[in-house]
């Protein structure tokens, strides 16, 4: 049974979400949107390496490594997508350099925390849900692989 | 009228040619538009972030799950919540309002009837969508306009004349139903469209004797909708809808977004007199109990009372 603890780097996310106004929450997410790093070239031509996260209204793909216990995740969505990159952005950067143990324990209602409920509406927080849990998903996957 | 309507010769076939407006036409009168003006332009789409990135001068926003839908109780905003949402984006009730968005207008549709439920006059949808203005290369814009905001009376909801609510559509079985969800919803392989989020129905098929034509089939390649013989042939010939007078037609989806694009384009581009849209949908139908259900690709006989 892995301990459930948010790692420091997705609750400073959180906690600078929950400073803001409403509209500013959507203001920051535009700013993760843009921040979703481009895939690096040995990725950009294996998009069947890429699992498609069905549950988000709009297209987004992820890969997750692990390298030496050490999480790496990648996405990639469509900018005409900016919520659905908004949230694969916020999970890219929190998970980065995250060890596995430190992954899985991530909160599955993590996404339910970052006071974004309102602004964006419950539905649309599903997608982020369903990231998170095909991110953990993958991460066992590669451990049980490697 | 505020502002004259489109006189564009593709438009002329439909029944209400001034409930779109071109590319050409909205662009021509941007310096007119803006909040507070004779002519709002709002731009509602699928995605909440969308206009943020950019979006037509002047034009404001308005959200179908934040703003126009009820917080608590499954229903839209009253007369009141929408009073105050409207009159803050600076649209008075006798404005000319252009809608658009993205995904062919899916979302600018719905946004428009929920406009018309409550008797906004003048309210028009931007043929193609945001997709094709931008393609085209047209002004975008992150600056938001600046606020103007106006009166806008309290004007109560009218739900008799183009919302059905699911005593409605049991009573109507035997007149037709339009089904505009997928055909794997339709058959009952699925719940949710494909590639959507699973918003809860415990039962998957149709309600009896709904014929199946996905909203999407009302659009051209470039998101603007089809000539009126392109649509004649796909409502009245492929699904029989209309061919016996103004007999009422009931049109649903999964949450009565996809079916509003079907209701603008019967009531406005083909001229119905009698549709209305079962924003219950699926989600309802499909949870309630004891209702009949079909499954399987063909429509299915209206269950004897």
């Amino acid at each position: 049974m892995t301990e459930t603890t948010l790692p420091e780097s997705l609750a400073e996310i959180r906690d600078d979400f929950l400073a803001l106004e409403q509209r500013e929450r959507l203001e920051m997410l535009l700013e993760f949107s843009n921040e979703l790093p481009e895939l690096p070239a040995r990725y950009q031509e294996h998009p069947d390496l890429f699992e498609r996260v069905e549950e988000c209204q709009s297209p987004v793909f992820i890969f997750v490594e692990v390298n030496d216990g050490i999480v790496q995740l990648f996405a990639t969505a469509p900018r005409e997508a900016p919520t659905t990159r908004g949230f694969a952005s916020i999970l890219v950067q929190g998970i980065d350099g995250l060890t596995v143990e430190q992954v899985l324990g991530i909160p599955d209602d993590f996404p339910n925390t970052l006071g974004l409920t309102a602004a964006v509406s419950p539905l649309r927080i599903r997608g982020m849900t369903a990231l998170l849990g095909r991110t953990k998903r993958q991460v066992r996957e590669r451990v049980a692989a490697a | 009228m505020a502002v004259a309507a489109d006189s564009s010769e593709k438009f002329a076939g439909y029944a209400h040619p001034e409930r779109l407006v071109s590319a050409d036409w909205l662009e021509a009168h941007l310096s007119e538009a803006g909040p507070g003006r004779e002519l709002v332009i709002v731009e509602s789409d699928e995605d909440v972030l969308l206009y943020e990135t950019g979006h037509i001068p002047s034009a404001v926003k308005i959200d179908w799950h934040t703003e126009l839908n009820d917080p608590v109780q499954r229903d839209y905003i009253d007369g009141a919540g929408f009073a105050a949402l409207v009159g803050g984006k600076g649209i008075s009730r006798d404005a000319t309002v252009v809608i658009y968005g993205d995904k062919n207008n899916w979302w600018a549709a719905y946004a428009l009837w929920v406009f018309t439920l409550f008797g906004h006059e003048d309210v028009r949808l931007l043929d193609g969508g945001r997709d094709k203005w931008i393609a085209e290369g047209r002004a975008i814009t992150t600056d938001r306009p600046a606020a103007s905001e106006v009166s806008y009376p309290v004007v109560e909801r009218r739900d008799d004349e183009i919302r059905a609510f699911k005593d409605d559509v049991l009573a109507h079985l035997g007149h037709p139903l339009i089904d505009v969800r997928s055909p794997e919803e339709y058959s009952g392989e699925r719940t949710t469209a494909p590639a959507y989020p699973e918003e809860g129905a415990l039962r998957a098929g149709h309600i009896p004797s709904a014929a199946n034509v996905p909203w999407a089939k009302a659009a051209a390649e470039d998101g603007t909708f089809k000539p009126v013989g392109d649509l004649d042939a796909i409502y009245r010939d492929g699904a029989g809808l209309g061919l016996s007078g103004d007999e009422p037609v009931i049109a649903y989806c999964r949450i009565g977004e996809r079916s509003s694009h079907t209701w603008f384009v019967l009531t406005h581009l083909l001229g119905f007199e009698n549709v209305r849209n079962y924003d219950g949908s699926w989600t309802e139908w499909g949870s309630a109990v004891r209702v009949p259900i079909v499954t399987g690709a063909e429509p299915g006989a209206v269950p004897s009372r």
